[in-house]
C-alpha cells in the first residue's frame, strides 16, 4: 500500500510566552497584586486581554515547531528524539488533536490513539476495576472492547487480588502496572507514545518494552518519543531528530541517534536564565537569577563525561536580606528519582551573609554519574525557611560514557546510576 | 479544526489536522461517537461524590430542604409573602428542587474544564463532554430531592389532579438546557479568565433572587409577567408548581419565552465553547 499513515506538511505551532507565568517580584507586590486582583479581572475582561498581569504583560511569542514536514508509511516505527524543548511533545500533542497547529496540516489515515501519559483520568477513590473502564474509555476504547480484554489486562498488571480495592491504597508500582496494562491493550492502527515507559520497576519496564515491540512488529505504525536511546534503537527503524522546532535529521535510526549525540557540543543549555523560570515554585522569591554548568576550564557545557569535574555557578540577587544562607542542589535521573543532593548544610560550608548581587558556586571534583540524562533542582533559604527560592528541574545535562575506571571498560546505564570505585580481594580461609 | 475528507479507497476517511479560523461547527456526530465516555464520566462524578462525603446522598436533600425551612420562616411566616394558595413550604420547595439542580449544574460545569486540566492536556475527545457530564451528574441529586418533594405533597395531602404533570420532564429539560448553556459560557471563559470562578457564586445568588422561588410570579402584572420569562428559570419554577401543585399561573406564554431564551443561551454557549476549544489545552 503506497498510502502514507501520517503525512505532515509545513506544520508549525506558535506559543505565547508569559501567558501563564506570573513571576512575583516581592511579597509586597504580591500582596498588592492580590488586592488589585478583582479590578484587574474586570479590566482584563473589558480589554479582552487574558493576560491580566499588568506590569509584566510582554506577549512575546515563540515557535515550538516551525515548518515541520515528514511522512510515515504504514507499519513503520519512528523514534522522535531531541533535547528538552525541541518540540517533540508539541508535535505529538498536535498529532493527537490535543492542541491545534498554527500553520500547516497533518493527514492521518487510520485509527489513531495516543499515550502521552499512563493512567490519565485515574481516580484514587475508585477501584482498580472501575478505573480500568474509566481509563479505557478515556483512551477511546469501547465498553465491549474493555470487557473483552479485562482479564488479560488484570493479568498483565499482576493485581488480580486487589482489583476491587480503591487505587489510593495501591503501591506506586501497582498503580503504574495497572495504568500501563490498560494502555498496552489499546488496539489502534497508529499509536503515538510519549515517554511513558519511563515508569515502573526494571522488570516491568522490560515487559512493557516487549509489548511495545510486539505492537511495532504487528505492522502497526508507531511514533515514539523518548530520551532513552537504547529503547529508540531497539523499537524503531527510522528516526526524526528535532532541534529548536525544526527537523534537523530524518533517516535511519542509528544515524539519527548518532546525530543527536553529536549535537550537544556548543549548546547553550548549560546556561539558564532563572529570573522568570517556569519551574520556580509559586511562593518562591527569585533570588537565583542564573545558573551555569562549567567544566574545569570554565567552559559552559551541558554534556559531561563520567568522572569529569563539574562546577555549578549561580548568579544571586538578594531580593530579601538573607543571613547565613543555605543552598541546596538536587540531582534527579530521568525517572524523577533523586540520585544525590549537594547542600551547604551537610558539607559544613558556611556562606557569608549575601547582601549584594554575587556569584555562588558549588564544585564537584568528580562526577559520579553513569551515562544518561539528569535534572537539577535548586533551593535557597535559611534555617527558618529553607525554600525561600526553589526551582524544580530547572536545568538538565547529559552524562556520556567514558573510561571512568581507567581500564578501557566503559560503564553503561544498565549498571545503575552511580559509579563507585571499589577494591576487591580474596583471602584464604 | 479537524475535518474528514472522504477517501473511497480506505474504510476510514483521512483525518485532516489543520488550524481552524473563527466559528467552527459543533460536530455533534463526534460527540455521539464518544457517548460512552460521557456515560463513564457521569458515572465517575456520581460515584466519587457519594463515596467521598460522610453524609453521602443526604447532601442532595439537605441543601434545598434547609433553604426551604429558612424561606418558610422568613418569607412565608414573618413577611407573609403570598404563595398562590399553596402551603408556603411546599410552594417554595417545588421551585427549590429544580433550582438546586440548575445551580449545582451551573457551578459544577463552570469549573469543570479547569478541574479536568490533566485530561485536556493528555487526551483528545470532544471537550463538550466535560461540562455535559457535570450537568448530567446532578440528575441523581435531583431525583433524591424530588422524592422528598413527593413526600411533602403526601404530607400536605396535595396531589396533582391534572395531566399537567406529564409536562414535568419538559420543565426539567428546560432547567438542564439553561444550566448547560450558562455552564458552557462560563466554563470556556473560566479557562482564560480564572476570576470567573469567583463570579459564579455571585451569579447564582443574584439569579436566585431574580427567580420566583420564595415568591410567586403572580405578583407581576401582564405583560411584565410574560417578559419575566426571559429568565428561563422563571419558566422552570412556575412550570413545576403548575404541573405538580396546580397553581393557576397558566404558564403558557412564560414557558414559551423561557424555552426560547434557554435555547438561545445553549446554542450561543455551544458555539462560543467550540470557538474557544482550540485554546483550552494551551491555557488550562
Amino acid at each position: 500500500m503506497s498510502k502514507t499513515a501520517i503525512k505532515v506538511e509545513g506544520l508549525s505551532k506558535r506559543y505565547r510566552i508569559g501567558a501563564q507565568q506570573r513571576a512575583y517580584r516581592t511579597l509586597r507586590e504580591k500582596l498588592n497584586e492580590t488586592a488589585m486582583a478583582p479590578f484587574r479581572a474586570m479590566k482584563s475582561l473589558t480589554n479582552g486581554n487574558g493576560n491580566g498581569n499588568g506590569h509584566k504583560s510582554k506577549s512575546e511569542t515563540f515557535w515550538a515547531l516551525k515548518d515541520i514536514s515528514f511522512e510515515v508509511k504504514p507499519g513503520e516505527a519512528v523514534g522522535i528524539i531531541g533535547r528538552n524543548g525541541a518540540g517533540k511533545s508539541t508535535l505529538l500533542k498536535i498529532l493527537s488533536r490535543i492542541t491545534e497547529p498554527t500553520e500547516g496540516y497533518a493527514d492521518i489515515n487510520g485509527r489513531i490513539a495516543s499515550l502521552l501519559e499512563v493512567g490519565t483520568g485515574f481516580h484514587p477513590e475508585l477501584s482498580g476495576r472501575e478505573n480500568i473502564f474509566l481509563n479505557g474509555s478515556i483512551l477511546g476504547m469501547k465498553r465491549v472492547e474493555i470487557r473483552k480484554k479485562f482479564d488479560e489486562m488484570v493479568a498483565f498488571a499482576e493485581i488480580e487480588k486487589f482489583i476491587d480495592t480503591p487505587v489510593k491504597h495501591y503501591s506506586s508500582g501497582m498503580y503504574v502496572r495497572l495504568a500501563f496494562a490498560v494502555a498496552a491493550h489499546l488496539d489502534p492502527e497508529i499509536l503515538l507514545i510519549d515517554e511513558v515507559l519511563a515508569v515502573g520497576d526494571a522488570e516491568f519496564q522490560k515487559k512493557c518494552l516487549g509489548k511495545m515491540g510486539d505492537v511495532a512488529k504487528e505492522g502497526r505504525t508507531v511514533l515514539f518519543v523518548s530520551h532513552n536511546m537504547v529503547a529508540i534503537e531497539n523499537l524503531c527503524d527510522r528516526g526524526l531528530l528535532l532541534r529548536d522546532g525544526q527537523v534537523s535529521y530524518a533517516g535511519g535510526v542509528e544515524e539519527c541517534v548518532a546525530a543527536y549525540m553529536d549535537s550537544g557540543i556548543m549548546s547553550h543549555e548549560g546556561d539558564v536564565d532563572l529570573t522568570a523560570h517556569p519551574t520556580r515554585r509559586s511562593e518562591a522569591l527569585p533570588l537565583l537569577q542564573r545558573v551555569r554548568l562549567l567544566d574545569k576550564d570554565d567552559n559552559v557545557k551541558d554534556r559531561f563525561y563520567c568522572g569529569e569535574p563539574l562546577k555549578i555557578e549561580f548568579t544571586f540577587e538578594p531580593v530579601v536580606n538573607l543571613r547565613s544562607p543555605q543552598f541546596g542542589i538536587g540531582v534527579d535521573d530521568w525517572t524523577g528519582s533523586r540520585i544525590f543532593s549537594l547542600t551547604t548544610y551537610f558539607s559544613d560550608s558556611e556562606l557569608p551573609s549575601l547582601e549584594r548581587a554575587c556569584r555562588v558556586s558549588c564544585q564537584i571534583d568528580e562526577l559520579p554519574l553513569a551515562p544518561g540524562r539528569y535534572n537539577m533542582s535548586f533551593s535557597v533559604g535559611n534555617a527558618h525557611n529553607p525554600l525561600i527560592d526553589a526551582l524544580d528541574n530547572a536545568i538538565s545535562f547529559d552524562v556520556d560514557s567514558v573510561d571512568y575506571y581507567g581500564n578501557g571498560r566503559s560503564p553503561e546505564a544498565s549498571y545503575g546510576r552511580i559509579l563507585v570505585r571499589s577494591r576487591w580481594e580474596s583471602n584464604q580461609l | 479544526m479537524y475535518s474528514a475528507i472522504h477517501n473511497p479507497k480506505l474504510e476510514l476517511p483521512t483525518l485532516r489536522i489543520a488550524p481552524s479560523k473563527g466559528w467552527v461547527p459543533l460536530k455533534l456526530r463526534d460527540l455521539w461517537e464518544y457517548r460512552e465516555l460521557l456515560y463513564f464520566l457521569i458515572w465517575r462524578d456520581i460515584k466519587v461524590r457519594y463515596k467521598q462525603t460522610a453524609l453521602g446522598a443526604t447532601w442532595a436533600i439537605i441543601q434545598p430542604f434547609f433553604t426551604m425551612v429558612v424561606f418558610s420562616i422568613f418569607f412565608g411566616h414573618l413577611a407573609k409573602v403570598p404563595s398562590d394558595g399553596i402551603p408556603y413550604p411546599l410552594f417554595s420547595f417545588a421551585a427549590l428542587v429544580p433550582w438546586t439542580f440548575f445551580a449545582n449544574g451551573l457551578s459544577q460545569s463552570s469549573n469543570s474544564l479547569v478541574g479536568s486540566g490533566t485530561l485536556i492536556t493528555k487526551v483528545y475527545f470532544p471537550r463538550l463532554i466535560i461540562p455535559l457530564a457535570s450537568v448530567f451528574s446532578g440528575i441523581v441529586d435531583f431525583v433524591l430531592a424530588f422524592l422528598v418533594l413527593l413526600g411533602m405533597m403526601v404530607y400536605y395531602g396535595l396531589f396533582p389532579t391534572t395531566i399537567n404533570v406529564l409536562w414535568l420532564p419538559l420543565f426539567l429539560l428546560l432547567a438542564l438546557t439553561t444550566s448547560l448553556g450558562v455552564g458552557l459560557w462560563l466554563s470556556a471563559l473560566n479557562v482564560e479568565y480564572r476570576d470567573v470562578r469567583y463570579i459564579v457564586p455571585f451569579v447564582t445568588q443574584f439569579w436566585m433572587l431574580a427567580t420566583p422561588i420564595g415568591y410567586p410570579s403572580s405578583l407581576l402584572q401582564q405583560p411584565w409577567r410574560t417578559l419575566y420569562g426571559l429568565n428561563p428559570m422563571v419558566g422552570v419554577a412556575e412550570g413545576f408548581r403548575w404541573a405538580l401543585l396546580g397553581t393557576n399561573t397558566a404558564p403558557g406564554p412564560i414557558i414559551a419565552v423561557s424555552s426560547a431564551a434557554a435555547v438561545l443561551i445553549l446554542v450561543t454557549g455551544a458555539f462560543y465553547f467550540r470557538r474557544m476549544e482550540k485554546t483550552f489545552a494551551d491555557l488550562v
